[in-house]
């Protein structure tokens, strides 16, 4: 070996590993190791915050790709309200926003909005300007507005029953490793995941609505919209239950909810399988660790055992699959809000593509992009937080 | 247990571990594969999903044989008229009916009718069922395999290559993953159909489009693995070419686990795929696909206690299909799990 070969850091005798290294090199800068860990955890969330803006850049470009497969006239629906009835006013349009220029030239306009002499902007997605929907004759920005309170509500709604009793369901088959409930949680997950949303849907829709007539899909009966829609009546936050409570309404309230039950247990019906199989595995692993055994050993009653010692610990993985979930639903649940015509952005997704409104598509792809890159990046931080294991480098 | 003197021979080691017979079945396996298939055929779950595949891939090869086809394209429904409320189960034919089966004479019928109904605008659910089959086979195989090439293509390469080259890739496979698979599926789908027309082509482009960035991942992290041993240092000394030992020395020893990935996969893709068919996109009204079929009921959901039979049939189908393959996908993964092994 040459007298000037410079070791490479995982090569330095004794195998330090990265996190080893940064923790000797801290205590050899006179850093107290209290401080280190904190230390590595900035250093950690400042080097994934820098992802964040490289990842919007990539959703853009990938958005922006999809849009170059239209035609030039098709993506006048970016700057402008009313498609040109007259034929000859379309290339002089074309020419204006600049829709026949390189791509990089049309990438920018898109960003930035087009600027005319006189200071007025079109387009710019960095402005919240993201086009205009044809099928709804409106601002692809205001559909979304007008749309999002819907399955903001769904969301808040569906959390617990999904995350809980997801996480419940994980924790009794582990309990009962190989017995009867684990067998029937077993069936269970299966059948779940080999259930396709809307054919459980669908289901729910012929027992509970056909035949039975509790749960109608919607969002609300058209009496309440009425009222909910009328001048006496205060809309404080938008979503239908919250505000029946604010007004003291209780029937609006039992209204809403009897439309959202029927999308919350699909939706549920549909979570709790992974959560079953992700708890459930965790679980076992956990109890199958020496200070269960202590913990038994000392003679605490199982109950503890179970819920204080094991499940805490077996929750981590748990922790990141509750995050991408809950924001998955943020994004709008797509198939299960156009089997019951639930109004929110996942279905206005869908009438979007079925009557070839892209512009209108993309801008809830930017919007639901938008949303899961900032909701990564939280839960991402809200672990390494969590769980002391996370490798930090 | 008696008692035993030590002598030279092994007849001791013999009667304390039996000798066990090795068949020609596992010698051909080695003995980790052999251990997968018996641990595959003694699972009642896994027996089940092979039966039901099995049952699903003979009605797709017999499909001419269990609904003959009707018109120049099979796999366009034929409608017995125009009228729009779904007809019921035993509805006589009048229009287009395909020819009577072979079995039906087993049945004591003499009139050929619609055995599951027809649904909205006449189309015949049986015959959508039957063919739908083969849809299902054709879309969820050719996605798999495309999406398990471009996946294993690109995880190889970005694992290999290592530096730059991955960081750059793989950070293309997490800008990929953001988006909700089906809402970004969806768009490209609908993106594409005006540009190749109403097929079954649109719905599998956007599928593959957004389906193998999981593979890539998955590929990538075992080759990083087998990139370090021994063997591969030895060939890079004596100058084997890089694409070579890609190909010939890393890819076969990563590639097994991706592989039982893939084969988990088809019932997920089938399920997309008949997801975004009842969305609505993709192929024409009357094509011969589950999603398809079952889009039809979305126009009756106040009546569905009496159309009770156009979600039931093609639904019914549709999960039992998805299950049986979960079914394999479930106990392959017991089987494989390290911490299972040693146990039969």
């Amino acid at each position: 070996m040459p007298a000037s070969y410079k070791f490479k850091k995982d090569e330095i005798p004794g195998l330090l590993g990265e996190n080893e290294l940064a923790s000797f090199s801290a205590r050899n800068s006179e850093i107290h190791p209290s401080q280190e860990r904190f230390l590595l955890m900035v250093n950690y969330i400042i080097r994934r915050l820098m992802l964040v803006p490289l990842l919007l850049f990539g959703v853009t470009v990938l958005i922006f790709g999809m849009l170059s497969f239209l035609q030039p006239v098709e993506r006048l629906a970016l700057y402008m309200r009313d498609f040109p009835k007259n034929d000859k006013a379309i290339p002089a349009l074309i020419a204006k926003y600049d829709l026949d220029k390189p791509m990089y030239v049309q990438y920018w306009n898109w960003m930035w909005g087009k600027v005319d002499a006189q200071g007025n902007r079109d387009g710019g997605i960095l402005f919240g300007n993201f086009g205009y929907s044809r099928s709804a004759s409106q601002p692809v920005a205001e559909l979304i507005q007008r749309r999002f309170p819907a399955t903001l509500e769904l969301t808040i709604w569906a959390v617990a029953p999904v995350v809980l009793v997801g996480i419940w369901l994980g924790v009794q088959a582990a309990v009962h490793h190989n017995g009867f409930v684990d067998q029937i949680a077993r069936i269970f997950s299966i059948i779940g995941t080999s259930f396709p949303t809307f054919v459980f849907g669908l289901l729910l829709l012929m027992i509970f609505y056909a035949n039975l007539r509790w749960f109608p899909p919607g969002r609300l009966s058209d009496e309440f919209t009425r009222i909910v829609e009328s001048a006496s009546y205060h809309r404080y936050t938008t979503l239908i239950t919250i505000d029946a409570l604010l007004n003291g309404r209780l029937d609006i309230f039992w209204d809403a909810m009897r439309h959202l039950i029927m999308p919350i247990l699909t939706l549920s019906y549909i979570n709790w399988a992974t959560f079953l199989r992700i708890t459930r595995g965790s679980m076992l692993e956990t109890l199958r660790m020496e200070y269960v055994t202590t913990a038994r050993a000392k003679g605490l009653p199982e109950r503890d055992v179970i819920y204080k010692h094991a499940q805490p610990n077996a929750m981590l993985p748990v922790v990141t699959l509750a995050g991408f979930s809950v924001v998955g639903l943020l994004a709008g649940a797509v198939i299960t809000e156009t089997v019951f015509n639930y109004p929110g952005i996942g279905s206005a997704a869908v009438r979007a593509a079925t009557s070839l409104d892209v512009v209108a598509m993309l801008g809830f792809a930017l919007f639901d992009g938008f949303i899961l890159i900032i909701a990564a990046l939280v839960v991402d931080v809200l672990y390494a937080f969590v769980d002391p294991r996370v490798r930090l480098s | 247990m008696t008692q035993t003197t030590p002598s030279g021979d092994n007849t001791l080691l013999q009667d304390t571990i039996p000798m066990r017979k090795i068949g020609r079945v596992e010698r051909f396996l080695g003995p980790e594969n052999y251990r997968v298939l018996q641990g595959m055929l003694k699972t009642p779950a896994s027996i089940v999903g092979f039966i039901l595949v099995l049952a699903f891939i003979l009605i797709a090869v017999f499909a001419p044989l269990i609904v003959p086809p009707v018109g120049k394209n099979p796999y366009v429904i034929p409608r017995d008229g125009f009228k729009s409320d779904p007809q019921p189960m035993g509805t006589a034919w009048k229009r287009n009916a395909p020819e009577k089966p072979f079995w039906f004479a087993l049945t004591g019928q003499e009139k050929w009718t619609h055995i599951f109904g027809t649904s909205e605008g006449q189309y015949d659910i049986f015959y959508g069922i039957i063919w739908g089959t083969r849809t299902a086979f054709y879309a969820g195989i050719i996605v798999t395999v495309s999406t398990l090439l471009i996946g294993i293509l690109y995880g190889a390469i970005a694992a290999y290559y290592g530096g730059w080259v991955d960081m750059l890739l793989m950070r293309i496979v997490d800008v990929l993953s953001i988006l909700p698979s089906v809402l970004a599926a969806l768009i490209l789908a609908a993106i594409l159909t005006p540009l190749i027309g109403k097929s079954t082509l649109p719905v599998m482009l956007a599928l593959i489009a957004f389906g193998w960035m999981g593979y890539s991942r998955f590929i990538r992290a075992d080759i990083l693995s087998v990139r370090e041993r021994d063997y591969i240092l030895a060939a890079r000394v004596i100058g084997v070419k890089d694409s070579r030992i890609l190909f010939h020395h890393i890819l076969p020893n990563a590639i097994f686990p991706t592989l039982i990935l893939a084969s988990m996969a088809i019932g997920e893709v089938v399920l997309s795929f008949a997801g975004l068919s009842f969305l609505g996109v993709g192929v024409e009204a009357g094509y011969a696909d589950w999603g398809q079929l079952l889009s039809f009921a979305r126009n009756w959901i106040t009546s569905l206690n009496t159309y009770w039979y156009i979600i039931t049939w093609p639904g019914i189908f549709l999960v039992l299909f998805v299950m049986g393959w979960n079914l394999i996908g479930d106990a392959l993964r017991d089987v494989l799990d390290p911490r299972m092994r040693g146990k039969s």
